[in-house]
């Protein structure tokens, strides 16, 4: 087993993937907690719809690099759609979902009738699930998500406080004059970014699990918010490096075997917390 | 010159105003209770003053060297942070985010400020525990200190009672006037009308009429009389 994967670690595309992989691991669980409290879960999730529709109109456009056009365009729904969820939370529920399954259905669409490619049905499924994406990543795109993912962890570290404070309590925060609204469209950006980079791990169906789980399980188990968010980090690490390297030895779709893990682990985390818990 | 002054204000949503001719003005050491019943803009007027909404009519002056941003605020809890994971260290201490501007951590100074009024609220020997498995009137205190953080001249304090027990009521209610003792400007919103009679020592109360004097001014008028008398009905009865 090990000289397996010594065999494969010998491929450059292979080590890209791992490195690749544990830097949007590290990235995508920062903002975990902010969003679940914030009850911006659903946005992620809308966000990663609109990213597989800007994906299928990069690929009917043949673009080399992608990226390049999926990353503007999820960040200009973010943006769009936080617009619209400060007017009334309802509305803001209709948008997304309204926008989030358009773009799943025109990508489809889209993808349906202008894609060249033979294998139609395995490459909407790898963009939906991941699949082997991550390996075939051109060393352009490696270089992207190292420097994407350099970016989220910089700007979580510096607005750490802010993050927090708006989190917690915004209108307190606006009442002593933080510009709150300011940090909520960085949070959305960021999240875009996150959203767009995680794609390439687990494909744009399994982001918000990716994104979700391991602040879910650090909250079990801590009750401080510096705590919570970096144990929730180096989780998402593991997670990501051992799902990796299992899917590699047993052959599994990475996305889902890391999904896969990173659930396992929230479970190992509700036990753990659930007997600390008992014992106060 | 006072703190702030408010001048035939109207406040509300979205162009429909809630309530409307506020005219009063808070100095420096006064300890003001805005009362009403449920409804009636009490809310709506503090978020106005805060700076969270934008008045639909007339005036907000401050003065007397008084920033908008220099008032602390005690709101109500929201949801998010009933099962918020911070420790009330966290929580006290975003209460200096203010003077931090765009410097990213808070420095040492902050941070002894922050250590200053746990102590004062008698909280710091929970420092590190978690603020969701506090109780209610610990929680209260947590987030009075983060506002003490915030200020040195007003607090704004949205129900700073609402649901916690009688005797948790009456600590809180002496913690406030041990508060404005020190010099702290307190503007208190209630619906117990009783208690701000026994504290402030003026009273604006909101509703179909709107009422702004002192304690023992409100004593006298009739609307004072009619609903000390603990006959409150509803305000739009006639």
């Amino acid at each position: 087993m090990i000289e397996t994967l010594m065999i494969y670690l010998d491929h450059t595309f292979v080590r890209y993937a791992i490195i690749v992989g544990v830097l949007i691991a590290l990235s995508s669980s920062l903002l975990g907690v902010t969003l679940v409290l914030k009850r911006f879960s659903f946005i992620g999730d809308g966000l990663s719809h609109v990213a597989f529709g800007a994906m299928a109109i990069a690929s009917v456009l043949n673009l080399t690099n992608k990226m390049t056009l999926i990353l503007p365009i999820t960040i200009i729904c973010a943006v769009l759609l936080l617009r619209t969820g400060q007017n009334t939370r309802i509305k803001g529920d209709a948008a997304i979902a309204m926008i989030s399954v358009g773009a799943l259905a025109f990508g489809y669409l889209l993808m349906n009738l202008f894609s060249t490619s033979s294998n139609l049905t395995g490459d909407v499924c790898s963009t939906l699930f991941g699949s082997m994406s991550i390996l075939t990543l051109t060393r352009w795109e490696v270089w992207l998500c190292m420097i994407l993912s350099v970016i989220v962890v910089a700007v979580f570290v510096i607005f750490y406080n802010k993050i927090f404070a708006v989190t917690f309590d915004e209108n307190f925060a606006k009442a002593v004059g933080t510009k709150a609204d300011v940090y909520n469209l960085l949070i959305a950006v960021v999240i875009a970014v996150i959203i767009v980079l995680a794609m390439n791990l687990v494909g744009s169906l399994l982001i918000s699990a990716l994104v979700i789980f391991p602040a879910l399980s650090a909250m079990r188990m801590f009750k401080n918010f510096l705590s919570v968010t970096i144990f929730s980090a180096i989780l998402s690490v593991i997670c990501a490096f051992s799902g990796i390297i299992i899917s590699m030895l047993t052959g599994t779709p990475v996305g889902s075997t890391i999904v896969a893990v990173d659930v396992f682990a929230f479970l190992i985390c509700s036990l753990i917390g659930l007997i600390k818990g008992v014992g106060k | 010159m006072s703190y702030i002054t408010v001048k035939d204000l109207e406040v509300g949503y979205d162009k429909s105003v809630i309530a409307q001719k506020l005219n009063f003005e808070i100095t420096s050491g006064e300890y003001l209770c805005i009362v009403g019943e449920n409804g009636s803009g009490k809310s709506t007027l503090m978020k106005t003053l805060l700076g969270l909404l934008k008045p639909i009519g007339g005036q907000i002056i401050f003065g007397d060297d008084l920033q908008a941003n220099e008032i602390g605020y005690l709101p109500q809890q929201t949801i998010v942070q009933k099962d918020f994971p911070a420790s009330v260290k966290e929580i006290v201490l975003s209460g200096c985010q203010a003077r931090c501007g765009l410097r990213p951590f808070y420095n040492k100074e902050e941070k002894a400020l922050a250590k200053t009024n746990m102590e004062r609220m008698g909280i710091l020997d929970m420092a590190d525990r978690c603020y969701r498995e506090l109780s209610g009137g610990q929680q209260q205190r947590v987030l009075l200190a983060r506002a003490l953080c915030a200020t040195r001249k007003v607090l704004l304090l949205d129900e700073p009672v609402a649901g916690l027990d009688p005797a948790v009521t009456a600590d809180m209610y002496d913690l406030i006037e041990s508060l404005n003792k020190e010099g702290i400007t307190i503007i208190m919103i209630s619906h117990d009308i009783a208690a701000a009679a026994r504290y402030a020592d003026h009273i604006l109360h909101i509703g179909d009429d709107v009422f702004y004097g002192t304690k023992k001014d409100y004593e006298e008028s009739d609307m004072g009389r009619y609903f000390l008398s603990g006959k409150k009905g509803g305000g739009s009865d006639d």
